[in-house]
């Protein structure tokens, strides 16, 4: 299982492979949701391969695989012990093999998207795993969350909070959260997004595919 | 004086992905033979006395092993898959191998590491330990002694998250076992008159192959389970 017999080792900064997109944020607030998303509006045009933490079961690596955006095969799941956390920040060897396992089979990728467990807000992807970080929130946990901060909710590339249309019924102030968050954030950029209404999650699939282009640029051949 | 590599070999900290695993401690503990202080004692202490053993074995093997140019790593692969009995346990006792000869080989580069990479990709963890330990400084007993701490330290430490044990008395347990762990080394690489860095006398075919078919059991039974937090 997993292992590579060519064994070949990609240059340590990254040049000549994927840009690996971190996507974590809380429980439920709609990581899978996105990366369904994001396989959907991004599957036709870029080479996908997708690594999903669970807590408890392989349930996201299964609702990605029925949902049928991208070959089942490309899909793996990672077992995380109790620590969703650890596994993306401080112990990443697992995802690492994950993810270099889906560029030996599936190689040359464009973009391998790493779904962290729900974990809090201070769950952040470790460098040496992810180039860029997407955190995930919602309005349902109320307006006050960007507020709270939170190295994932201040430092990550692009913040997304999602479910706006529940809005309306958790009483919470789009406004707020979008000042609140600019207060945080300074001037990395937040989307609002309802993935609900609008499946294609088109203004972050954009903001993703950006950061393809740019990657591919700077990392294109191989160093040395 | 001990190895320093030895300490960072040993931490639960080395990002080698060993979080993840439980040693069948997770089963056990689903299962109910599992639910306190005392029997976590059984338990470590049953597990270090078997799995333990040729995982020490294999570890200071593998330690003296490395100092050959040619050391015929596919033979001592074999002579672990050969020690473990359940597919489940081979391939927990893989990935981790293969985790551990990541960093390994990042942290303490040696031509020793590739070659154990070339030959067998996917290690049993402690061949990948036994060689790390050797491109670390550590010798063959300390090798052993990391391999049965391994043996102990990560099921513990997943009984305090899974039971919410005292950490404290789960330390003190460890402590207890540490005669025991320095038996077990020493059984592994009993001193001798052999000089530093070659092997061992007997071959490996020779290593200890005790078993324990009720963690073999429960290897199969976590393999199959539909809901799990630890891999193993
Ligand atoms: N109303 C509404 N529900 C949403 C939206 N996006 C996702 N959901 C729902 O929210 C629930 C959780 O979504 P997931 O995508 O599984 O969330 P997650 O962050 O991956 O959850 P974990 O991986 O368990 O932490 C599901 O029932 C989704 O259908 C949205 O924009 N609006
Ligand atoms: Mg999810």
């Amino acid at each position: 299982m997993g292992a590579r017999h060519d064994d070949h080792h990609h240059a340590p900064d990254g040049h000549g492979r994927a840009l690996r997109l971190g996507v974590g944020g809380p429980v439920g607030s709609g990581k899978t949701a996105l990366v369904a998303a994001l396989c959907r509006t991004l599957g036709p045009d870029l080479s996908l391969g997708v690594v999903t933490n669970d807590i408890y079961t392989t349930e996201d690596a299964d609702f990605l695989r029925r949902a049928g955006v991208l070959d089942p095969e490309r899909i793996l799941a990672v077992e995380t012990g109790c620590c969703p956390h650890t596994a993306i920040r401080d112990d990443i060897a697992a995802n690492l093999d994950a993810v270099e396992t889906l560029e030996d089979r599936f190689g040359p990728l464009d973009l391998v998207i790493v779904e962290s467990g729900g974990d809090n807000l201070t769950a952040t992807f470790s460098r040496g795993l992810a180039d860029r970080q997407i955190f995930v929130l919602d309005v349902s946990g109320g307006d006050k969350v960007p507020r709270k901060g939170g190295p994932g909710v201040t430092t990550a590339d692009l913040l997304v909070i999602n479910k706006t249309d529940l809005a309306p019924m958790v009483g919470a102030d789009l406004g707020v959260m979008d000042r609140d968050a600019a207060a945080v954030r300074g001037e990395r950029p937040v989307l609002f997004t309802s993935i609900r209404e609008q499946p294609s999650a088109g203004a972050v699939a954009s903001w993703v595919s950006d950061q393809v282009t740019a990657w591919s640029h700077t990392h294109a051949t191989p160093a040395s | 004086m001990l190895s320093p590599g030895l300490l960072l070999l040993a931490d639960s900290r080395l990002p080698a992905g060993g979080h993840a695993h439980s040693g069948g401690a997770e089963r056990v503990i689903a299962a109910g033979a599992v639910h306190d202080v005392p029997s976590l004692e059984r338990f470590l202490r049953g597990r270090l006395h078997t799995a333990g053993v040729p995982a020490a074995a294999l570890a200071a093997a593998a330690r003296a092993a490395a100092v050959d140019e040619s050391p015929g790593w596919e033979l001592l692969d074999e002579e672990a898959d050969a020690r473990t009995a359940s597919p489940a346990q081979r391939a927990a006792s893989r990935t981790q191998g293969r985790l551990l000869l990541r960093v390994a080989r990042r942290v303490w580069p040696a031509e020793a590491l590739e070659e154990l990479a070339r030959r067998t990709p996917s290690p049993h963890h402690p061949v990948a330990l036994g060689v790390a330990a050797y491109a670390a400084g550590a010798t063959a007993g300390e090798a052993a002694l990391a391999a049965a701490y391994h043996a102990v330290s990560g099921p513990a430490t997943a009984a305090v998250r899974l039971l919410g044990l005292d950490p404290v008395a789960v330390h003190a347990l460890l402590a207890a076992l540490g005669p025991d762990l320095a038996a077990v080394a020493e059984r592994a690489h009993p001193p001798g008159p052999h000089p530093p860095g070659s092997r061992p006398p007997g071959s490996w075919a020779e290593l200890p192959a005790c078993s324990a078919p009720a963690l073999d059991l429960l290897a199969e039974q976590h393999a199959r389970a539909e809901v799990r937090l630890f891999v193993s």
